[in-house]
Order: structure tokens, then sequence, then C-alpha cells
């Protein structure tokens, strides 16, 4: 809301004394936060000037510049012979607009005019081999609303507005200063002068009188007949009428300032007034041409499939929600948010029906939104205006058209409806106190709900307050505490730090994600964030098959982009693309993790219900909740690219490998104590024969781990072996015993054995590992130290060399024992995987 | 020494003569003192010291002479060849110190090779802020509570008092999830606005006193660009207890600035207004840098001159929000608050451009190591 101070100052008796700044800070502590101070700015001789000759002169770079001779009234320089035209006292000035003309008024920034806009004071300059004498000024320069003018180049004022050397930091007001005020949707009574001026009032305890009480009101029937079919939408509809306005008139300066400091722009007498009597008293209003009125005005609900032609010239197709004004001929209005073409005020227009009505905000709020059709009435009668207000607002649009456009208002006025009552709120008299933490009397409270228009009882301990008319916020008893606090001051509450009882820390799992985000940061790896919005390209790209479950994406209705219709189902887009960039950036090794959430729709997923809030939702209805909503388990994944060791002097680097992906993994559910399996998979992206799934003791698969498929790796421009992983967190999270590792070892000494054993390539070697593992009591540990294939190897086979470690709890192994095991380890191998010992 | 005593047997044996005895003696040590390595000890030491030595065959000569003479030069031998034995053990020590210096000396290196082959990790400072702020909840007795990014329509609006013809709810804008089957209705979920819908859950699934702090992901369809993101991350808090108030936010709010801040650290409340909160406040930080000092505050960029930083928005929980989520507004009252952590980030380390959080470029990451 952009409240010009000196309407402002006419409304509320403020000190002289108190500053634009001073009275910003205080309104902003009083819930209308300044968003910003407007105009001020301007200082020195900014003056009118009448163009008395031009003469454009091409220049060298193609550009014609105009040299002009300029009357600036008392400013004038007695001689400018330099100058176009007849040598008469003026000024030379350079300006390369041409959307003026000689004869034309315009602004002149003589030499020491100092322009906010531009940040610098205006001199007196040589610029294309003249002594330009100042600045013909654009409305930008002057730091007024952009219109169609302004696009077009300087500011060109009414002939006749004003003369020669009259001040035009007067004329347009530019040294006045507008608050641009942010008021919250609950105060919508500060959507006018009318409101910000009582808060004002309050906020620096003073006297005030409401303009609207100042409206001498109709008496009587008259106006023009109305019928209001839908009292639900519709509570109360006023209408004045004033003939015989002078079509010629416009609206005189000061309101024009008013106006277009308010940010609005001034169209013609009629709405001029129109939208300054919204702007005053927060009553929007609308003027029928009366001439083109015909029949009863009736409002009611639109049938589905009726058009309007709107002021915008838009045709409109509405629904039986639509509120409509019509008359005899059809539809004249969509109530509420915007007029009909059909009756509007025109250049001939002399009587005019002013309609001034009160609408339910709900049915306001709609239609705006479903015509798309935001305007500063519909903004209004959305947020709520005062119901109280149709008549005043109606009789002081018809006074000013009378005062102003040499009109007559007609007596009477009609008055449909009935004000809705104020709803009255009980409650405890230290509530104010109790919920504020600031010690708020039971009479300080009352003077303040009194000032702000409540009539206020007291029975006992207990208030009873009735909201005046424009309050649409206050219904619930903190509704009231907050008024009581923003007089007692939002500075004045007291810091008391709460106790509360004693809390568990953090859950056990949120303890196990931060341990896993160590050990991968421990592991070499960089943390990532990535954005989570993928779409079908981003999957092809990582070459999932056509019925790869991760295809099946939550998909939203209003995405960004269209690429990226849904929410990711793999972290690996994200950090293929963060590997990309990275790599296209010039970074040679890349090896980054994120842990973050995939998105995973449930097969069956319905609508999520909506209830009441009038109640807490029961646990049935609560699980309904959460069964609509996706699996949205936290991941864990990885991309390594480059050497996973660098050379140095000391010796060569390593490059990536698909073992540094599944050692990673392994290590993440290493610190969770999750026993993982691993065994080979095929899955994208992977690399066919590189791919590692990780399986828990129940069998389930919680993710994979190896190589990128080189394919995948070339589409993302990334060089070399690339690792990945991608596990699902949750899963491990659960997967993780609560009590973990339980030491267990024998003082004994340790017995060694190495076996080689020759065996069919397809044995997997931990297959292999935990079959010796398994063969007898005393192995303590199997570690596998050597692969080889090659001419002492048949086609076919491999030869997996294995250190074991033999140790009994209880005693020294003899040599009896050690030949047990091996040999119990030796035909386990056997026996399982036809491995023979090399 | 003079010659010997004519009491004893007048047997003259050279090598045993006190002068001759001296002699070797010092030849000894000279030569124990000559030598320069290890080696040279070795040799000297046989020379003198060895079984073929001047003194060992002295030695021997002793069991020829008279018993009463065998003590004296006895005496006489033993004290020179103990003599000669600590010289050389003396100078194997020094010899075996000089070597050992030489050999450490010549095992010198440059220490400023660079030593980096190992790749350094590091964890994202969204992740470790979200971190230092539950741990400075917990220790204060709250919880972290946490909640589904894809959120129930109603969870994150209607039980938060923004009801579907709320105003307000249109200044949210909100990234709905496509309906299944394009049902008209359509599919009541969004993709979370606020962490608000976790205090929700949290009333719904605890019983007061409840005190929980929720960081997370949250989203809003912004562009891309500077200063905004479609995602982001926000931390709230709310409090339920038996006769809770503005000033216990407040006491709250202030311990938490003070305890990322550091000590003096404070907040103030401007009137502000959210469905979900009543009174509503809007609470800015004391500028952390200038600490609205007058004779720094002209010039301080972090705080714009203002001396305070805007950090986020609070107020007493609307009894509405209390009754929707099955807490009695009769008996308990509460206190909720919630600030962005991006632009905690970005304005704490001089970060000029959001997206710069999430490009997963490893130079934004790797400067903060494990931890800020
Ligand atoms: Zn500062």
């Amino acid at each position: 809301m952009r409240v010009p101070v000196e309407w402002l100052r006419t409304l509320v008796d403020l000190p002289a004394e108190v500053t634009t700044e001073q009275l910003a800070d205080r309104l902003t502590m009083y819930d209308l936060k300044l968003e910003e101070i407007i105009g001020g700015g301007i200082s020195g001789p900014l003056t009118v000037g009448r163009v008395l000759a031009i003469s454009p002169e091409q220049q060298k770079n193609g550009k014609t510049i105009n040299w002009c001779r300029v009357d600036v009234g008392a400013q004038n320089e007695a001689s400018v012979p330099d100058a176009p035209g007849e040598d008469v006292p003026s000024r030379g000035i350079v300006c390369g607009a041409h959307n003026f003309a000689v004869g034309d008024l315009v602004v002149v920034s003589l030499p020491g005019t100092f322009l906010p806009e531009l940040g610098f004071e205006i001199g007196s300059r040589k610029t294309y081999g003249h002594v330009s004498d100042g600045m013909i000024c654009s409305t930008t320069e002057l730091g007024l609303p952009d219109d169609e003018t302004s696009a077009a180049g300087i500011l060109v004022l009414e002939p006749g507005s004003a003369e020669p050397g009259d001040s035009a930091t007067e004329l347009l007001g530019l040294a006045d200063q507008t608050l641009d005020l942010e008021v919250n949707p609950d105060r919508a009574y500060a959507l006018s002068l009318r409101g910000v001026a009582r808060d004002t009032a309050l906020a620096f305890d003073l006297p005030f009188s409401d303009p609207a009480d100042a409206v001498t009101l109709p008496v009587g029937e008259g106006g023009y007949p109305v019928r209001v079919e839908d009292p639900e939408g519709c509570p109360v509809f006023t209408t004045v009428v004033v003939t015989g306005i002078d079509p010629t008139r416009t609206a005189p300066d000061w309101m024009v300032r008013r106006i277009t400091q308010a940010g609005m722009r001034s169209i013609s007498l009629t709405v001029d007034i129109s939208n300054y009597v919204m702007l005053e008293l927060g009553q929007p209003n609308h003027c029928y041409d009366r001439a083109k009125v015909s029949g009863d005005i009736v409002v009611r609900r639109a049938a589905a499939g009726e058009t309007v032609t709107t002021l915008d010239d838009v045709k409109r197709t509405l629904t039986p929600e639509d509120l409509v004004i019509v008359d005899d001929s059809g539809i004249i209005g969509l109530a509420g948010v915007m007029g009909g073409a059909s009756t509007e005020i025109g250049p001939e227009t002399t009587d005019v029906v002013v309609e001034a009505a009160f609408w339910d905000p709900v049915t306001i709020f709609r239609g705006e939104r479903r015509h798309k059709l935001p305007s500063e009435a519909a903004k209004r009668y959305e947020r709520g205006v005062d119901p109280a207000l149709t008549l005043a607002g109606a009789a002081r649009v018809a006074e000013l058209l009378a005062e102003l456009g040499g009109g007559t208002v007609e007596p009477g006025a009609t008055h449909v409806g009935a004000v809705p009552a104020s709803v009255p709120v009980s409650f405890a008299v230290d509530l104010p106190t109790r919920i504020s933490g600031v010690d708020i009397t039971p009479d300080f409270a009352r003077d303040v709900f009194e000032r702000n228009g409540c009539a206020v009882q007291v029975d006992g301990e207990t208030f009873t307050v009735t909201p005046p008319t424009w309050r649409f916020d206050l219904n619930d008893p903190y509704d009231f505490v907050e008024e009581a606090l923003r007089s007692a001051g939002y500075d004045t509450v007291p810091s008391v730090l709460p106790t509360p009882t004693g809390g568990r820390g953090l859950s056990r799992n949120q303890v196990l994600r931060r341990r896993v985000g160590h050990v991968l940061a421990g592991a070499g790896l960089t943390e990532v964030t990535t954005l989570p919005f993928v779409g079908p390209a981003d999957l092809d790209r990582l070459g999932l098959p056509a019925d790869d479950e991760r295809r099946r994406q939550v998909l939203l209705a209003n995405p960004l982009s269209a690429e990226e219709p849904g929410l990711t189902t793999t972290l690996l887009v994200g950090l293929l693309r963060a590997a990309s960039l990275n790599v296209s950036r010039g970074h040679d090794v890349v090896e980054i993790t994120e842990i973050g959430r995939v998105f995973l729709p449930s097969p069956d997923a319905a609508a999520a219900p909506i209830y009441g809030v009038d109640r807490r939702p029961t646990p049935e209805e609560i699980a309904a909740l959460d069964a609509a909503l996706p699996y949205q388990p936290q991941h864990v994944g990885a991309v390594l690219v480059g050497e996973r060791e660098r050379s140095g002097w000391d010796g060569p680097g390593r490059a990536v490998a698909w073992s540094d992906a599944v050692a990673i993994a392994r290590r993440v559910a290493g610190t969770l104590h999750v026993e993982v399996q691993v065994r080979a998979a095929q899955v994208a992206p992977f690399h066919p024969g590189r791919c590692a799934e990780l399986v828990l003791a129940d069998g389930s698969v919680v993710g994979h781990a190896g190589e990128l498929h080189p394919a995948v790796a070339a589409e993302h421009g990334l060089p070399g072996r690339v690792g990945v992983l991608e596990i699902d967190l949750d899963q491990l999270l659960a997967a993780s015993p609560a009590i973990g590792p339980k030491p267990s070892f024998s003082a004994f000494p340790v017995a060694k054995e190495d076996l080689a054993f020759l065996v069919a390539t397809e044995v997997e070697a931990e297959a292999l590992r935990s079959t010796l593992a398994g063969a007898s009591e005393l192995i303590e540990s199997v570690r596998l130290f050597d692969v080889y294939t090659g001419d002492q190897v048949p086609e076919g086979q491999r030869s997996l060399a294995f250190s074991l470690r033999l140790r009994a709890p209880d005693r020294t192994l003899t040599d009896a024992d050690i030949k047990a095991a091996r040999d119990a380890a030796v035909q386990a191998a056997a026996t399982h995987h036809s491995a023979t010992l090399r | 020494m003079s010659a010997p005593n004519s009491d004893y047997d007048p047997v003259e044996v050279t090598p045993l003569h006190p002068d001759e005895v001296a002699r070797v003696t010092r030849e000894a040590l000279e030569a124990v003192a000559a030598a320069s390595t290890l080696a040279d000890l070795k040799q000297a030491r046989l020379d003198h010291a060895g079984d073929r030595s001047p003194l060992a065959l002295a030695n021997r000569e002793i069991g020829a002479l008279p018993p009463q003479a065998r003590k004296e030069a006895g005496q006489r031998i033993g004290q020179a060849r103990g003599e000669v034995n600590r010289a050389v053990a003396a100078r194997t020590e020094e010899l075996e110190a000089v070597e050992s210096a030489a050999q450490l000396a010549a095992e010198t290196v440059d220490v400023t090779l660079p030593v980096d082959r190992e790749v350094v990790g590091a964890r994202h400072p969204i992740t470790t802020i979200q971190e230092l702020v539950g741990d400075i909840f917990v220790a204060m007795g709250w919880e972290v509570a946490e909640g589904p990014e894809v959120e129930a329509e109603w969870l994150n609006f209607d039980a938060m008092n923004l009801g579907p013809d709320h105003p307000a709810r249109t200044m949210q804008d909100t990234f709905w999830v496509a309906a299944e089957d394009d049902a008209p209705e359509g599919s009541g979920k969004v993709l979370r606005t606020h962490t608000s819908p976790v205090q929700a859950r949290s009333m719904l699934t605890r019983t007061p006193p409840i005190y929980v702090v929720c960081p997370g992901r949250v989203y809003r369809t912004d562009e891309a660009d500077a200063t905004h993101m479609p995602v982001f991350h926000q931390v709230e808090g709310l409090a339920i207890d038996e006769g809770l108030s503005m000033a216990h936010l407040k006491g709250t709010l202030d311990h938490f600035a003070q305890a990322v801040y550091g000590d003096g650290m404070t907040t103030r409340f401007r009137p502000s207004y959210f469905p979900f909160t009543e009174p509503s406040a809007e609470v800015d930080l004391l500028c952390y840098v200038c600490h609205n000092d007058p004779a720094q505050v002209g010039s301080c960029r972090t705080c714009g001159g203002e001396g305070w930083i805007e950090w986020g928005g609070c107020g007493v929980v609307n009894p509405r929000v209390l009754v929707a989520c099955g807490v009695d507004p009769e008996r308990y009252s509460g206190f909720a608050f919630g600030m962005g952590l991006d632009r905690t980030v970005t304005s704490r380390y001089d970060i000029a451009d959001l997206r710069d959080l999430w490009d997963g470029d490893v130079r934004f990451t790797e400067p903060f190591g494990v931890g800020l």
C-alpha cells in the first residue's frame, strides 16, 4: 500500500517534527512494515520549460540529437546566441529524445539539480559541440511511476498546466514522500488512508477522527433501483446517482498527484474520483453511465456459460460460482472484480450511478483467481472491506463528482441488505499477559481495544470484545493478544529461556546418518547437494530399461521445466550431473557423494484426503494420509572419477576402479555394523560385468556398487573408469543392530596356512572364501591375497590364493589340529566349488 | 719408578718394567684417540688391547714372577689394560654417535615435497549447519524431528490454519504433485513449502510437553537465480507446554543466536502475520559483524548498515493449529519459529550466488572440510 505522506498528514495531526523516517519506523513496529520511502530526494532548480526551437543534428555515430532553445522563465539567460531560433532570453539544452515538439512544456533539470535516480548533480557540460545548460527529463529520471509515455522518452506536460519557470518539483509533487507499506493479509483495513491514519494516530497516541464520519450521508430512498438475489454473496449494496456532470472536466492536480503517488494512474475525472475514494476510505466502488443502464440492477450468480466483456475488453465465460451484476441488457459487471464494457463511463457521460457494495470475500477471492483478474478492488474485497462503509463510500464519490465535476447529487440512496453483525469474543483479562509474556494490565488492554474501534465489556475476570466492522482479523482471543501487544510494543517482550524436562538426544537413525557422513568424508568423498527434479531424458541417459521401476516417477502438476516433470528415483542422476559439471570445469579427480531422498510412487497411491481442522484426525485418518504419500527413503550415492590415489613424486597414481565403489559401500555398511554379502548383479547404469549387489542377511538387496557402464560414462562426458554406488540408507539403518559388535578373541598362538586353489572362473571369490571360513571352527579368518590366470592355469579356471589364520579359543593348536583344519578347508573347497589345491 | 727392589727376585723382566708399561699404555691410548672410524678403532683395539698386544704379552710374564712380585706387576698391568679398554669403549661410543649422525644427515629429505596423494573428503555446509542447529537444541533438552518432503496438503496447509481460501495460501508458490489419473480434485499432495508439517506430525504423534526442531529441505516454485532456488533448507522449532509465552520464544531465540554467533548476541521482534501463529513476529538478529556498533554499522556490508539482519518468522502457536493437531489449547500454549539455513550459510561465508550450494562443484564444499 502506497501512502502519500502529505495525504496522511491531512487525516491525522502528526507533529511537524516527526520525520517521514520516524513515521515509517513507528508504523513498522505497528505491523505496517515499511518496504521503502519513495520520493523526496530531488533538490535544486528543477524547472518547467517551454521548448522554443529545435535543431536536429545528425552525429557521426548515426544518432540524431536535438539542440534546443528552452524558455525557463525567471531562470533564463539573457542571451544564448549559439542556440537555434531567435535569440531571446532562454537556455540552450541538448536532448537525445525525440518525443516532443516546439511549444511543448517539459521539465528541465538546470545545473545544480540533484536527481536521485541518476545519483548525481546536473551540471552545465559540453556535449555534441554545444554547451548544454542542463537536461530535459524523462519520467524515469524524475522517479515517477512508469506509464506509456516513459517508454517514449521525456515527460511532456499537459498544455497550460504550468508556466515556464515554475518549480517542477512543486508541480509534480516531487518533494512529497510516499510510504510503501507491506500490509499483511490480516490487516485489510490498512489498504486505505483511513486505516493507516487510524493506526498512525494509535501509534503516536494522537486523537483520530474518522474521515468516513465527515461524509454527509444521503437521507431517504433514492439512488438507483437494485435487487439482490444472492444476499450471501452480496450482503450490502448501495447506489447513489449523480447527474449533470461536466464530462470535459479533469481531476485537479492535488487529486492526480495523490492517486499517482499511491501507484494508480489518472484516467478521467470520474474514474479518478472512484479510485481516490477507494484509496481514501478503503471502499471500492464502481460508476456506471446511467444512460447505458436499462432497468433494475440485479445481483445474482451467473449461469454456466454466460459471458461478459470486462473493461479490459476481454470476453469471459462464467461459472455458477461467479457473482454478476446485470440489468435488462444482460451482465454489466463481474462483482467486486471488474466492471463491464457496456456501461463504461465515456467522454459524453453526464449522469452516473455510483455503486458501493460489500461482497463475500471468499467469492471474490475465488473469482479473481478463476479469471486471473487481480485488481485493486478485488485485492481489498478478498481481504475484507468494511461492510458498514458502502453508504459513506458511495456518498463520498457522489460528493466529489458534484464538487469537482459540477454535477448534482440526486437525493436519497438505494441501500439493500444489512451489515453483518460483528461477533463478540470473550477471554480472560489476563490472557494478553499470559500469552505475550509482557505485563499488560486489563485497563491498558481495554483502552487499546476501544481505540481500535472495539466495544469492550468487562465481566469480572472476563473481557467480551466486539470488533469494529472493518476488522476481519479479530476473531479469536489470541487475535486480541496481538492487538494489545502491538500497542505495548513487541520490543518489550522479555527474554526467558524455557526449561524442558529433558529430551532423549538425537534418535539412533540421526546418529547413524551423521556417522555415515563422516565415514564417507573419511573415505575421501566430497558431499554435494543436488536438485531432485528429473525427467525421462535423464533416465534415458542412465540407460534404464523401459520397464525399470525407477522410470515410475512422482510427477508434479506444475514443474518448473517440462524436461524435468517429476522427482528423482535415484541419486545417480544428480550425482552424474554434478560430476559432469566438475569435469567440464577441468577437475581431474571428482569423488562426490550425496545423502538425500528419492521418491518412489507407492503402487496404489490415492489422493491424500483433506480433513477438517476442528479436531484431531483419527489414527486411521492419519494413516490414510501417510498411505497416500510416496515412499521417500534416504539414499546414499557416490560417483568416483579420476584417480583414487594421485600420482606423485613417490609413486604412480591409482585410477578409480569398480572395487573402490564396492569398498566404500562395504565401509558404510560396516560402520553401521550391518553384515552385507556382495554378489554379481546386472543393473543399469552399471557395467554388466562389474556390478555388485549388496545383500542383507535376510536376502534383501540394499544397493549396488561397481563400475559405471562405459557408455553412460561417455554420455556424461566422464573420462576413464567411473566408480558408482547407491544404497537405500533407510533400509541399511533399519538393519543396523541396536547392540553392535561383541568382541571375543583368543590369546592362544595363531597358526598360519596359505592355500592356493584352482577353480572355475565362474566361482566367485567371496563364495569360496566364505566356504573356507566355515570349514572348521579353528579357522579364525580367511583373506584372499592373490588372483592369477595365465600360463600355469588351465583355460576356464583361475587360481585363488588365501591366507588362513587358525586359532583355538582354549588351547595351543597341535600339528594334528592344524592338519585337520587345513584338510577340512581343502575338502570343503572341493566339495562345494570343485576347487583343487594347486 | 725406580729399579726393582733388591728384596725381590732380581730377575729383570723388561715388559713389566713400569716405564715400559707406561710407554705401551701411552701408545695404546694415542692409537685409540687417533682412530677416526670404527674400523680404525677396531684395528687399534686389536693392536693395543688384543691377544697379541704388548700389554697382553706383558700380562703373560706375570706368571713367571716370584710370588711376592706378582701382586705389584699384576696391579700395574691390570690398571693399564683397564685404562686402555675404557678408552676404547669411550671412543667407540663417540665414533658410533658421529657415524649415526652422518647416517641420519645423509637421509635428509625435502619436507616440502607434496604429500597429498590421498583424496581428502568434505561435508556440505548445509549438512553441517543442520547438525549444528540440532546439537544446540538437543543441548537445551529439545529433540530433532523429521518428516517427508512430499507431504499431504492437509498437513502442509490446512493443519497450519491455511485453509483452501486463505489468502496467505497464495503467498506461497507451491509445487503440487500431479493427481493420480488426472483426478480433478488434485492429489492432495505437495512438495512441502515449509517444515511446518513436521510440527503438525510432532503434535499428532507426541504428547506435550513437546520441544522439537525440524531442519530440512523445502520447496517453492522459484526459478533458480543468484538469490532464489526452488529447493532450500529451513529449520523450524516448536515448543508446546503449559504456560509458554512470547517471552519464552524470545529467550529461546536469544539463546540460539548466542550459541551460533557468540556471547552478546540478541534478537528483536517486529510485528508480522503468519496464519499458524498469533501473535506473529519477524525476528531480526543483531548483526554479527558490526553488532550495530555506531562506529561500524554505517560501513557494514553484512547488514547493509541496518545493524540487524532479518532472521526468520515466529510467534505463539495459533490455537486453531493446536486444535487441528489434537492439543488442548485450554491447557497448553506454545511457540514456533522458522528460519532459512541457506542464507545463513551464504551470508556467513560470503557466498554471492545461492546456486553454488547446489551445483556440486567440489571447490565449493572442499574448503569446509568435515565441519564449519
Ligand atoms: Zn552489520
